[in-house]
């Protein structure tokens, strides 16, 4: 079985989810019993929004028929129109989704930079101090409402020290983009890193007391070898699933940590719509994040399967 | 033979409260947990007697006044006591975080159960709803539920359910698969006992003691959802107090006024630890010798 | 006589409680150059952790309690962490009980047998691999260059021990410490093995220590034995004089209790009584308590090995009994 057997038959698996996906975006406005379109609108339920409403999402049709007609308006390419800005609500997400890949792409990196070293020191230094600080880091760590974390860094780095970040906004260029994002992306990675270390600890615990590692070391090799070369290597290999199956919370993240430093990610716009009670967009947004998710899940899988040769033989 | 079964049965479920009896007190963590988030409770209840301003009394010719003896933690932006608006949030959103898990718990502990149990298409159908669920970021999907079904207390309780009961879910299922192919559970069946009963007296037991551990974490999750559904301004609705609002308030006032936005959060944490020593104390405590 | 390459003295080795369990306690065998010593003993016995600690593999929750263990001249037991891993895979090399775990199951085969010299002799990356190749020849894996290329999970369970076989020869270690190393394999597979074992040794003429609870494999591949008993060595000397006329009476249980191929007993015995706690082990012999010979003397004091001749030794102060009772009644053919 190849990589692309492999991807393919994922990427078949994922066909029911993507239903299910789309289903439940749709049924997201028939939650509530009665006129769909003026629950949406709440107090902006205007007549002409109403029928706006109607036509668009033809409301007096039966459900299956509004599924399909959903379903194929998604398949276009179509998600609706926003009703603020009466622009496609697609093209609003695509020009708003940058910042947001920006933030979700840094935060994974720092997330990695600083997890995986504070994991292995930890792992080596087992029971001794540097260890139990480390295993102290997920205890308390989980317990932080993340977007108050971005508060307390924008009030010491952007407010005080020096004032060395931007306190909101998106900035220009590379280089301003990365200055701007760090303390967002910091926010983010710091939000996932305790269950990133808490996971990686114990892999490499595990690994360490493997029976390969000690044939490692009957060879004599040098201890760096042994944990970098043989004990990391098959460490990561889990890790990497743990990473794939939180990236929900850490993309989730990004929507509260765009509120809190003005990033205009895609987060920023569903909170504005759902004040806007602009509900194509909301359905936008959400269907574009699960996409996403989706998408990371796939991600994790081909990378973990070219990583661990045992995958493919399944 | 079934009377066997049911003996061995009952006797895997006394082993683990008889070692929880014996324990709790020699457990640091469970101890500390208990301790810590047994005193934010007692304040929480005792929030009207421990703090002499009303919450939602405004006063504006007091705003944003330092700590002083009268009112210990200042004011924040409308002249309200920040000592009292921490106490009663933190009633507001304990309570709401503890109701909150409820729901998922119990949905999904019996789906996993039946899921778990029984295979075949009831336990297919059950991971794909589990997997649309979790296709969409915590937040992302609980926002728009909060959106969809309007605010308001009751709502989250909704939203939060139909997020929330994947874990539970996912846990209890792992659980039974493993429990199903143990020797007292072959014995039950061999001996004829009916399902129902096999997995009311004999799986649920031992089961549901990762789902407790979990549901600890689970509150703090929730309390954490709570908190952030409040600073976006889609939680609980003023003038009700609520942490993550007041950390909203504050953000305004940061170069001034700081310790508005930090003081809650600092609550939330400290909460929050003291749930997770609990969580990890009693995952200690429940786990078989 | 050949010189002695590994002389070990009152080895011990801990796992600190509470309770503190004695997993070796004092423990005393060599090995001399060119011969295959035998360490046998059941689960418990001590033997698996007396081989690790003499290069200081030991797992993490035990620990080198005692004794000396010098090879050329060094003592291991004291030596400095750096001084050990230049002992280890260059003068003495190991092979484990488990192939499939032993090996890392994400790096290729050639890769693993070629990383000691790559790594510790300095050749180069061809040389390495031209080297591994060597190696597999030498250890009778088929189509060497397209096994090199895969991964262990891909071979079966004979030929990933003899992939472990060429790692540990891969740096020409004048001793290779086998821990049951075709425990887990098929018969058939395991009998390959042996050969391949004993061969190597006559060609390369290198020291293996084997250890195992399987009598006749000991028998069939060593010169020399040490039987292991609650963690110490009971007795030592040739294997074929130990296996005809054991000197200690839990050596005649053990042969008694195993089936033999020549038919010479007609039932088996087991060992009465149950093998001792070691946190808390019997005192004086630690074998009084089972042992069908006992005497007042045997329940207290030390019971070290003492020799009996050039060759043997026993921990037995009662030899004579053991000796007599398999005059009576022998475990093998031809008396």
């Amino acid at each position: 079985m190849s990589l692309t057997g492999y991807v393919a038959r994922r990427l078949l698996q994922l066909v029911p989810i993507a239903f299910g996906v789309t289903i439940l975006v749709f049924f997201l406005i028939h939650l509530v019993p009665g006129d769909p379109a003026r629950t949406m609108l709440g107090n902006h339920a205007t007549p002409q929004n109403v029928a706006l409403l109607h036509r668009q999402w033809g409301l007096d049709e039966p459900l299956p028929v509004q599924y399909w007609r959903f379903l194929a308006r998604i398949a276009r390419g179509d998600l609706g129109s926003s009703l603020n800005y009466s622009v496609p609500a697609g093209r609003l997400v695509l020009e708003r989704l940058p910042p947001t890949l920006w933030l979700i792409g840094l935060a994974t990196i720092l997330a990695v930079l600083i997890s995986v070293p504070l994991a292995a020191l930890a792992a080596t230094k087992r029971d001794r101090a540097a260890d139990h600080v480390v295993r102290a880091v997920p205890l308390v760590g989980l317990g932080f409402p993340q977007f108050w974390v971005g508060i307390m860094l924008l009030l010491v780095f952007g407010l005080h020290l020096g004032r060395a970040f931007p306190v909101g906004g998106y900035g220009s260029g590379f280089v301003g983009h990365l200055h701007s994002m760090f303390l967002p992306a910091l926010t983010v990675a710091l939000g996932i890193t305790p269950i990133l270390v808490r996971s990686l600890r114990a892999s490499l615990l595990e690994v360490l007391e493997s029976d390969y590692v000690t044939t490692a070391r009957s060879k004599g090799l040098p201890e760096r070898r042994v944990l970098v070369r043989h004990a990391l290597r098959n460490a990561v290999i889990s890790t990497v699933s743990v990473l794939g199956v939180n990236i929900g919370f850490l993309v989730g993240g990004t929507l509260v940590v765009e509120q809190v430093f003005a990033l205009p990610g895609i987060g920023q716009l569903m909170i504005n719509s759902i004040f806007q009670r602009d509900f194509p967009v909301v359905q936008a947004v959400t269907l574009v994040f699960a996409v996403m998710v989706v998408l990371v899940y796939l991600l994790t899988d081909v990378v973990h399967a070219l990583l661990d040769p045992r995958v493919r033989f399944d | 033979m079934g009377a066997a079964a049911e003996t061995f049965a009952e006797a895997v479920v006394i082993e683990h409260r008889r070692g929880f009896r014996r324990r709790w007190y020699r457990t640091p963590s469970f101890v500390a947990g208990v301790s810590i988030l047994g005193s934010i409770v007692l304040l929480a209840v005792l929030a009207p007697v421990a703090s002499w301003h009303d919450p939602i009394q405004q006063d504006l010719s007091q705003i944003l006044q330092s700590p002083s003896w009268d009112h210990p933690l200042g004011t924040d932006e409308l002249g309200r006591d920040v000592w009292a608006r921490l106490l009663f949030g933190a009633r507001t959103d304990l309570r709401v975080a503890f109701l909150a898990v409820l729901f998922p718990f119990v949905i999904g502990t019996t789906i996993g159960l039946l899921a778990g149990y029984f295979g075949g298409w009831m336990d297919t159908v059950a991971n794909w709803f589990v997997s649309v669920v979790v296709a969409f970021p915590f937040y992302v999907l609980i926002i728009a539920l909060v959106f969809a079904l309007g605010s308001g207390t009751r709502n989250i309780y909704i939203a939060i359910t139909i997020v929330g009961w994947v874990s539970y879910m996912r846990i209890v299922r792992g659980e039974v698969l493993v429990a199903k192919r143990r020797d007292y559970v072959l014995a039950a069946r061999a001996g004829g006992l009916s399902d129902t009963r096999i997995i009311g007296r004999h799986l649920l037991p031992n089961v549901i003691t990762q789902a407790i551990v979990f549901a600890m974490s689970d509150i703090v999750l929730d309390i954490l959802a709570i908190v952030t559904l409040g600073y976006l301004g889609l939680g609980v609705q003023p003038p009700t107090p609520d942490w993550g609002k007041m950390i909203a308030d504050g953000q305004t006032y940061l170069t001034t006024q700081w310790e508005l936005s930090t003081i809650p959060g600092i609550a939330v944490v400290i909460t929050a630890l003291g749930l997770s020593l609990l969580a990890d104390g009693l995952a200690d405590l429940l786990r078989p010798e | 006589m050949s010189e002695t390459l590994l002389d070990v003295r009152d080895l011990r080795v801990e796992f600190p409680g509470p309770p503190a369990v004695r997993a070796v306690d004092g423990a005393s065998f060599d090995i001399r150059a060119g011969e295959a010593l035998g360490v046998v003993g059941e689960s418990g016995s001590g033997k698996t952790m007396a081989l690790r600690a003499l290069v200081g593999l030991l797992p993490r929750s035990a620990r080198l309690a005692g004794g000396t263990i010098v090879f050329e001249g060094m003592d291991l037991a004291t030596a400095s962490p750096e001084q050990l891993r230049a002992v280890r895979g260059r003068s003495i090399s190991m092979i484990f009980q488990e192939p499939m775990t032993a090996l890392n199951p994400v790096m290729r085969i050639g890769e693993q047998i070629g990383e000691g010299p790559l790594v510790r002799l300095g050749y180069g990356r061809r040389r390495a691999r031209e080297r591994a190749l060597e190696l597999m020849r030498l250890v009778g894996i088929p189509d060497p260059a397209e096994r090199a290329e895969a991964y262990p999970h891909e071979l079966s369970g004979g030929l990933r021990q003899r992939a472990m076989i060429a790692i540990a020869l891969s740096m020409e270690p004048k001793l290779i410490l086998c821990d049951e190393p075709t425990t887990a394999l098929d018969v058939t597979i395991q009998d390959q093995i042996l050969k391949l074992l004993l061969s190597l040794r006559e060609r390369l003429d290198v020291s293996i220590v084997f250890v195992s609870h399987d009598l006749a494999v000991i028998a069939q591949t060593c010169q020399r034995v040490a039987v292991m008993y609650a963690g110490q060595v009971v007795e030592t000397g040739p294997v074929e004089q130990v296996f005809r006329e054991p000197r200690h009476p839990y050596t005649l249980s053990l042969l008694r209790s195993v089936p033999d191929v020549d038919n010479v007993r007609h039932q088996l015995t087991a060992i009465p009584g149950s093998p001792p706690d070691l946190a808390d082990p019997p005192s004086g012999c630690r074998f009084h308590p089972r042992c069908p010979f006992v005497q007042p003397d045997c329940v207290a004091g030390a019971f070290p090995l003492r020799p009996l001749g050039p060759e043997r030794a026993t921990a037995c102060i009662h030899p004579d009994a053991a000796a007599a009772d398999v005059r009576r009644e022998p475990v093998l053919a031809g008396g």
